[in-house]
Order: structure tokens, then sequence, then C-alpha cells
């Protein structure tokens, strides 16, 4: 590649002048026609080998150099009549509108113009922008044009129109044979339109004085009015508008050579017409096709043009369709680039790998490489990768030699291996394989936060998936139903290490969001730690060795060996979590499972759900999704704050492995099973739902009989569907409410007679109660009832005049009318009650797909407003020019990072360190929000978006909260 | 009498800095006064408290992170962009 290193000082934007665009032509475009019979470029052509070659193996006639090194050339063609260009058909409206019909001066007097001309001087000296002050000029001759005649020649102005996108019309005032001026009856001009063509449009163009122009907003030393209209038209080079050969051997033109073969062709007969002086009619319609023609070649999609179309019926791709949108030039291939080292494939879990890592497939792991330098540590291992060659995986693709200055890639082949080898020295570079250990980047679409982009450590791993540990889903927002991420491999040292320091999964464990952790355990993850630590769980004591050896924990930094010792008897679930914590660790807090009972129990709580951790001893709580799920783990939270990332790091891994364990000892499984409760509880629950019904027939009946009291500020109307909507929503509640007393994990307390650890039978209520997945509201949904349907945010309205479906009367206004689906998910639903639930849910469904693309927009539009945001040293938030956007960051200068859910400090937390237990007395334990608010909220708001991101898969899931 | 923004309870305190508590506050800054942010000379607040351009508010407001901010902001006049 030839690069000329030039710093750039000003640009100027401009237009070219006819002049220069045959300047720069080094043909003359004449014959719409390409290619002769023998395939070879016809002169004068399209494809004159002039405008620069594609072929390699043909000569450009105008540089000397093959194809593939010339960059091409331009030709121009010879316009047979003036053309307007679509892209200034609105300046040079208002530009006409500005200005004299008959001298083409500026309708300014001269001291105005003298006075615009100098505030435009100042203001550019400033380098600041003219627009302003060209839109005041604009203003005022517009004004004048219609009222006024000119203060230079003193003609009578006429009007200008303009009907998109080029066709300028002139108004003319109409005179009657004596030269007065004829009106209407109410006094106004009687006028008529008449269409400018292009020659005098750029004949009055041409009028405009530079003095004028400047004025105007146009500088005329680069950019004369009247080169808005066209006489002559650049032909880009062939190497813009290449021919495609196809397989059957016939050659395809692109689209802008079709639509230059289109201008020739109207031109060539334009030329031909009028030397034969054809009638003035035949003229004008070819002038105005060939008008047509040019508009569409610079922009196919022009408002009031109908597009060209290929023979298919495809519209053509022309200028600036080619720039334009979003797989135009711009936001395709210059702000996003493809690029080399990265790879793309299916997503799948491993909770045998660390968050630190992702599993890459052999078959990625031997095609990107990693360029490493020989040195005297690696050689050997090198030499052996090179013998490996590129089809054993730790193997070499190519080795990188500098021989006289001269930079020399040689392919490592099955031939040429020893010789590579033998010639291997110090400073060379190795293209090797990526191997264990290596730091890359993974990421998933839609890169939103900045933990879209980890960098993670790789472990080879047989099959085609990357695999990744289950913790990291969360702040990739990833599932496996088919999800596919990005790995991109570091192509140098130093990116490699910045990568690991700043970039790395454990660095982000906590959330800039919330103060947070947003990596932490989701899913079977919570539930098996539940089983594990929940009251009353024992395991023998070889069983609990062997959990320790399967979760890593012998030999392990962070374990004192203390701990490991015999106790010649069962061990608890909760001694064995222990494990994973530090010695020192110190807190109690309410567990998910807490049920916010009137009176807290603390530590005698029913549920087990008061968790106490003394010196790094889990004593009292069963460990759930406020322990160390994402988002609201309490205990990951601290130990990362308090122990560092790696600390939490290895917790989290060591408590997957341990998680397992609890899960595997149990078991865990679900089904309708889980749902069902005795008959006499569906009795009651229907005979309470009818029982609301009625109340709601009762009120329908008082407001019939118009004694319903109205509400204050409400009408009647208004009252009664307020009411009927809150008697139905507690009718759905109370139901819930019963069938929620029969869905228990298993039995209560310790005192039930039978074997604790059996007790827990109804799975799904472990994952609604622990916050592993679902919630109570799906399963009394489930069994007791599904409730009030919504469209608009309120009870169903449309469908049929008067009424949802003509099932019912007009007019009515019971439950069941208006979408109260009394059913539950597993009883079923009627029909009617299934349309309506259906209904919801598409409501739904439209809901996140309208929100995504509006919030994708927004999003979009902050990042370009925020991108040059910069923190300072002092503290103060500045953009590139270094002017201040906010004194202080966040204006309490916290890292968000690092506070507590967004507060500096938590005061409790210290109190607690500093007291002890005393400090219990002096706290509101009881109503401590740490971080639960913005990380439970965030959790709901992913729970809603998560069907989102629907490229390949369709979900169809939904719910109506 | 016309209606007084300045009382309104979404409107903060501004007040116009002399030049020596210009010269005070920002004295050991590495940044000079055309870099902070501004405010327009017929800013509804600009015209109420009579500021000029060229001179600098301070403003003292409530802020949900830190309880009290204190920002200033340049007086500028009315073509200026920024
Ligand atoms: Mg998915
Ligand atoms: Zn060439
Ligand atoms: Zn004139
Ligand atoms: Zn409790």
């Amino acid at each position: 590649m030839k690069g000329i290193i030039k710093k750039i000082d000003r640009i100027n934007f401009g237009l070219m002048s006819p002049e220069q665009i045959r300047e720069m032509s080094v043909v003359k475009i004449e014959r719409p026609d390409t290619y002769d019979e023998d395939g070879y470029p016809i002169e004068s052509g399209l494809m004159d080998s002039r405008l620069g070659v594609i072929d390699p193996s043909l000569k450009c006639r105008t540089c000397g150099e093959k194809g593939g090194e010339c960059q091409g050339h331009f030709g121009m063609i010879e316009l047979a009549r003036p053309v307007i260009h679509v892209g200034f058909g609105d300046d040079i409206h208002k530009i006409l509108r500005s200005t004299c019909t008959e001298c083409g001066r500026v309708l300014l007097d001269d001291d105005e113009i003298e006075e615009f001309t100098e505030k435009m001087e100042e203001l550019q000296e400033a380098g600041e922008s003219v627009e302003d002050l060209v839109k005041d000029v604009y203003k005022i001759c517009k004004d004048k044009k219609t009222k006024e005649v000119c203060p230079h020649c003193g003609a009578e102005q006429e009007d200008i129109k303009i009907v998109k996108p080029i066709d300028i019309i002139e108004v003319r005032k109409q005179y009657d044979e004596n030269g007065e001026l004829m009106t209407e009856e109410d006094g106004t001009p009687l006028t008529e339109d008449y269409d400018l063509t292009a020659s005098e449009v750029r004949e009055k163009l041409q009028r405009i004085p530079d003095e004028d122009a400047y004025v105007l907003g146009v500088n005329p030393e680069v950019a004369r009015p009247e080169w808005m209209v066209l006489t002559v038209l650049p032909v880009p080079p062939v190497t813009v508008r290449p021919s495609i050969t196809l397989d059957t051997g016939e050659r395809s033109e692109d689209d802008l050579t079709h639509k230059l073969v289109d201008i020739l062709r109207i031109n060539q007969r334009l030329i031909e017409n009028m030397d034969a002086g054809a009638p003035q009619l035949i003229v004008e319609d070819l002038w105005k096709l060939l008008q047509y023609h040019v508009t569409t070649y610079f922009d196919n999609e022009a408002s009031g043009v109908p597009p060209a179309r290929h023979r298919s019926g495809r519209p053509l791709k022309t200028l600036a369709q080619r720039l334009k949108g979003k797989e135009g030039r711009f936001r395709s291939n210059l702000s996003g680039k493809r690029v080399n080292f990265s790879a793309r494939t299916v997503i799948s879990p491993d909770p045998n790998i660390s968050i630190n890592e992702v599993g890459v497939p052999e078959m990625i792991a031997k095609e990107v490489t990693v360029p490493t330098y020989v040195n005297e540590w690696n050689i050997e291992e090198l030499k052996e990768a090179i013998l490996n060659g590129p089809n054993v995986h730790p193997g070499a693709n190519y080795v990188k030699k500098t021989i006289n200055g001269k930079e020399m890639k040689v392919r490592v082949l099955d031939d040429n291996r020893e010789l590579v080898v033998e010639n291997l020295e110090y400073g060379d570079v190795v293209m090797r394989h990526l191997k264990d250990g290596d730091i890359v980047l993974f990421n998933r679409q839609p890169s939103l936060h900045r933990m879209s982009m980890m960098a993670h450590e790789v472990r080879v791993l047989p099959y085609k998936t990357f695999r990744l540990n289950l913790c990291v889903c969360p702040p990739y927002n990833a599932d496996f139903d088919g999800d596919e991420m990005n790995m991109h491999v570091f192509q140098t040292d130093e990116s490699r290490a910045e990568a690991k320091s700043l970039m790395r999964v454990q660095e982000h464990i906590l959330s800039p969001r919330f103060g947070g952790p947003i990596i932490g355990a989701i899913h079977d993850h919570i539930s098996g730690a539940y089983l594990l630590t929940r009251d009353g769980f024992t395991v023998r004591e070889d069983d609990a060795f062997q959990m320790i050896r399967k979760s890593h924990l012998l030999n392990n930094e962070y374990v004192d060996k203390k701990h490991l010792k015999r106790k010649n008897r069962d061990w608890t679930g909760k001694e064995l979590f222990s494990l994973l914590l530090p010695d020192d660790l110190n807190m109690n807090y309410k567990a998910e499972i807490c049920r916010k009972c009137e009176t807290c129990l603390k530590e005698d709580c029913q549920y087990d759900a008061f968790v106490v951790i003394k010196d790094g001893q889990l004593t009292h709580g069963a460990i759930d999704e406020a322990a160390y799920g994402s988002f609201s783990g309490k205990i990951l939270d601290t130990i990362v704050k308090e122990y560092g990332p790696s600390r939490a790091k290895e917790f989290l891994d060591r408590s997957t492995d341990l998680a397992i364990c609890g899960i595997m000892k149990t078991g865990i499984t679900t089904g309708t099973n889980d749902e069902e409760i005795p008959e006499e509880a569906i009795e009651v629950i229907d005979a309470h739902l009818d029982k609301a019904e009625q109340e709601v027939d009762k009120l329908i009946a008082t407001y019939e009989e118009g004694l319903l009291q109205p509400l204050p500020g409400r009408s009647a109307e208004e009252t009664l569907e307020m009411r009927i909507v809150q008697v139905l929503g507690e009718a759905r509640d109370t139901a819930g409410e019963i069938a929620e007393g029969y869905l228990t994990m298993g039995k209560q307390s310790q005192d039930d007679s039978y074997d604790y650890v059996m007790a827990v039978e109804n799975h799904s209520v472990v994952m609604a109660r622990t916050g592993a997945r679902a919630s109570m509201l799906n399963l009394t949904q489930i069994t007791a009832c599904v409730g009030q349907q919504a469209v608009r945010g309120g009870r169903i309205e449309r469908g049929y005049i008067n009424r949802t479906l003509p099932h019912f009367k007009k007019g009515e206004l019971g439950a069941k009318a208006k979408g109260f689906v009394h059913s539950s998910y597993k009883s079923g639903l009627d029909p009617i009650e299934f349309f309506f639930h259906a209904m919801g849910g598409r409501e739904g469904l439209v809901d996140t797909a309208v929100r995504t693309s509006r919030s994708g927009y927004m999003q979009r539009r902050l990042v370009s407003a925020l991108e040059d945001l910069k923190l300072t040293a002092d503290g103060s938030i500045r953009n590139t020019a270094d002017t201040i956007i906010q004194f202080r960051y966040g204006e309490d200068g916290t890292d968000p990072t690092r506070s507590v859910g967004g507060k500096v400090i938590d005061m409790d937390d210290l109190f607690t360190e500093v007291l002890g237990d005393d400090a219990d007395a002096l706290l509101r334990l009881d109503s401590r929000d740490v971080g639960e608010d913005y990380g439970s909220r965030e959790k709901d708001e992913m729970e809603y978006f998560e069907e989102e991101n629907s490229d390949y898969e369709s979900e169809t899931e939904y719910e109506s909260e | 009498m016309a209606f007084n923004i300045l009382n309104h309870s979404a409107v903060p305190k501004h007040e116009i800095l002399s030049d020596d508590e210009i010269e005070e506050i920002f004295a050991d800054v590495d940044y000079d006064i055309s870099q902070l942010p501004k405010i327009k000379v017929n800013d509804p607040v600009s015209k109420a408290i009579g500021a000029e351009e060229g001179q600098v508010l301070k403003i003292t407001r409530k802020s949900e992170t830190a309880g009290i901010f204190v920002t200033y902001r340049l007086v500028s006049g009315e073509n200026n962009q920024k």
C-alpha cells in the first residue's frame, strides 16, 4: 500500500465547476455501451480502459498500472442541455427567491449587504457558524420578494415556488393589453405559474454577482451558484462500479453503470434531435427524461420522483443509496468495520469452567492466531507448535521473519515445517494457535453497557460452541436458546495486559449502574445452595469430604486447613457452605425466602430466613438469591468490596461447584404436580371468586340504578370501573393467597415427625421462594386463578360495537364480559377467557417490540452525545474541547461501582462494624434497604426485557402481570 | 407585577460573582473561565438578576447525590452556540 502522510489543516466544502470536472476527466464518454462481442472495453464507452481497470491482467491506459494497483480515473459526459442537481433543489429555490428576477442582485440594499458581509467576515474569522445570519438574509429577502421592487434596478418581482425535489416555478403576475396589473375580485394579483427550464435557472443563478453570493451563504471562491445546475457530469471510474461475472459466464453490470447508460442514451438522442432541428416539444420531452435519469442517478429515493427500476422490478441502488442508512457506506463501512482474528458461534453453558474463562472450540482455536515473539524461553514450545502445523491443535499457521529489513510471512505447510523450525530464531514472530490461558475479548450484542465486552481466559474444548460459566449470563444478558457470541483475539502485548487488568470478568462483578453485583448466581445455582444450606440438611462425613474434593476446596489458598479436620459426625450443609466464606466475615441479613413476618423472630425464624454469619461460619439462615444472586447478592457484594475481585471470583466458582453437589444430593425436578392443591382448597377459591363476581354484579346494579356514589373528581362510569378493577384484583390476590397456603416447600419445621431432608417436596415452590426462577404469582396463576386481562392499561374494551365479543349483551359490564379470567392455567381457560388472554399477551409482545426499537434509538443518540466526555484528574468532567461539563463527577465525585446501592456509604454497615453485636439495638435492621432497591428493580426490568433479542429465536412466552 | 421566577421552587439560587470572588474561586484551577459552562444573557434567570455578558454566576442547587452542589456558569452572548 502506498501512502502519503500529510497533516490536515482544514477542510473546504464546495461545488465542482464544469471546468474542474473537465480538467479531472481523462476521457469524454459518448457511447452508451460497455464491452464489444469479444469482451473488450469499447472506446469512449462506459468501461473505457482509460477509466482504470479491475482485471489484474489488464493495464490502465491512463496510469499504466495493473488492475488492482490503479485506483481509477474519472471521465465525463457533456450534457446536451443543463440539468438541476437533485441535492440542490432547495438551495436553488432559496437563492432565487432572494434575488432579483431581472438583474439577479440580492434583494438587500447596499447598506444591508455591507452590514451582513461585515458580520459574516467577523464570524468566519472567529471560526463560528454563519448559518443563522444567512437564515436572516433569506428571511428578509423572502419578505421583499413579493412586496417590493428590486433596490438595485427597480424591477417588479415575480415569486419563485418549488415543487420538490427540483421543479422551480416562477409565479408570474398577469398584465392586460394596457399593461395594467390584472387582479382577482378581492384585489390579489392574478398570476400564472411558469415552469423554469434548467437553462433559465442556470442563467438566473449566473447573474448573481460574487459579492451578493457571499451574503447568500455561497462562497464564490469554491462554489458559484450556477454550478448547482450541471452542464457536464463526472463519470466515476470503473473501480467504483465494477461489473460482476456470473457463474454462467454472463456479465452483470453495476446499478450505477446501468444508470449512466440510460443517461448517455438519452443524451445522444437529445443531441441528434437538436441537430436535426426537431420540434421544441420533442426536445423538451427528451430534456425532461435526461433530467429524470440524472436525478435518479444521484438519488433514487427522492420524494416525488418514481424510482428507476431494474428489469426484475428491484429499485436501483444509486449514489445516495450507497451512502445512506444502516447499510450505507458511513454506518456500515466507516463506523463499523469487519475485523480479523475474531470468531462467532453459538454459546452453551459449562458450570465447570471459571467465570474468568471461556470455552473455545478447537476448530476456532486453530483458525485465530496469537502473534508470539520467539525468545529463549518459548523457542522450544514454538518449534513444537510449528512441527504440529496448522491442523493439529497447539500448532502454528504462519511465521513472520524480518530479513534485511524486509518482512516475510511464511505459511507453515506439511513439507516446509522442518525447514521453518531450522531457521527459527529469536525475534521472529510465530502466529501460533490459541491455547489455554490466552486472553481474549468476548462480546454479546447488543453491547449496551461495558459488561457486554469482557476479557476471558481461553479454555480450548472439544465440540463447536463457545462455553461460558452461568454466572456471566446476566451481564451479557445471554441464554442458550440459540444465542451467538463473538470472540476477538488480542494481537499485541499491550492490549493483552490492558485487557487483563481492566476488562477481566472478575473486575466487573460489581455493576457501575448500581453499587451491587451484576455477575452472580442464577437458577439452579441458587436452588442448589438453598437445598444444601437449609435447616436440617446433613451429609455423612465421607460424603462431605467427597463434596469438598469435588468443589476444589482441598488445597485451596482461601480455605484454612483447620476447617477440613474430621468431625466424626455428620456435616451440616451450613458447615460445608461456611468453607467458602472468609474467616473474618461477619454479617446478618434477611434472606429472599423471608416471609416478612409482622415481628421478625431473627435467629428463631421458622423459615430459616434470617442469615447470620459469625467469623465466617454460617450459623443461621439458608443461602438463596439474597446471598449471592446476580443483582442482589449481599454476601457476594461484601466479599467483592471487602476482599477484592480475586476472592469473589473464587467464591463464585467454588460455590457453583458446591451448589451442584447440593442439588445432586437432593435432586430437583418440577411438574404440574407441584401446582396441585386439595379439592377443598379449589372449592374455597371458586366460592371466593364467585362471591367477587357477584359483588361486581351488585356494583353494576347500583350504578345502573344511579345510586353509585362517585369518587371525588371521577364520573360514575370511572368510579364503577375503578371499583370493579379493585374488587377483581383483590379477589385474584386472595385466591392466590389461599393457594399459597398449600404451596409450601415441604414440612414447615423441624418438629414435624418425618425425615426433614425428604421434606422438601415441592421444587416449584423452592425455585420461586429462593428467587431461582419464576415467582409465586406464576405458581398461583397456574393453581388458582389467572386474573384480569388488560389492554391499554384497563379492562378489555375493544372488539364489537359496545361489547367485546358477540357472546355478551351490548353494554354488558360484568367481570367475564371484560376479560376477567376466572380459571387457572392448570384447570384450563374456556374459549372466551383464552381469547382475552391472547389479547393481553399480544399487547405485551407489541409493546416490547416497540420499546426495543425506541430505546435503541435513544441509546444511540445518548451515546453520541456523551461519548467524548472524560473524567479529569481534578475530578471534573470535560469534553474533548476541554470545556467543563460538570465540576465534580456525579456531583458527589463517587464511583457508583464502589457505592452502596448508589449511596456513598452505608451507615448501618459502619455501625455494625464498629459496635459489633451492640449495634443491633441501635439499628433499624428491619428497614434496611442496602442495594436491594436498585438491584431488584434492575432484575425486574431484565426479566421484562428478557425475550427481546430475537434475531433467530422466536419465543412466544408472555406474562400478564 | 410580573411573576418572579426566582421564587419558583425549581429555580436554584443564582448569584453574580464579583471580580474578586472570581479570582479567588478560580485561583487554583487549570482552566480559565472561558471553559466554564455557559448561560445566555437572555436566559430568563440572567435577565431576572440582571447579569451581563462576561460575568460568572454561582449556582447553588439541591443535588440528589451530594445534597447541595455549587456550580458556575459564564454569562455568554446571544450568538454563542455553546
Ligand atoms: Mg436468547
Ligand atoms: Zn489508472
Ligand atoms: Zn434588479
Ligand atoms: Zn422471618
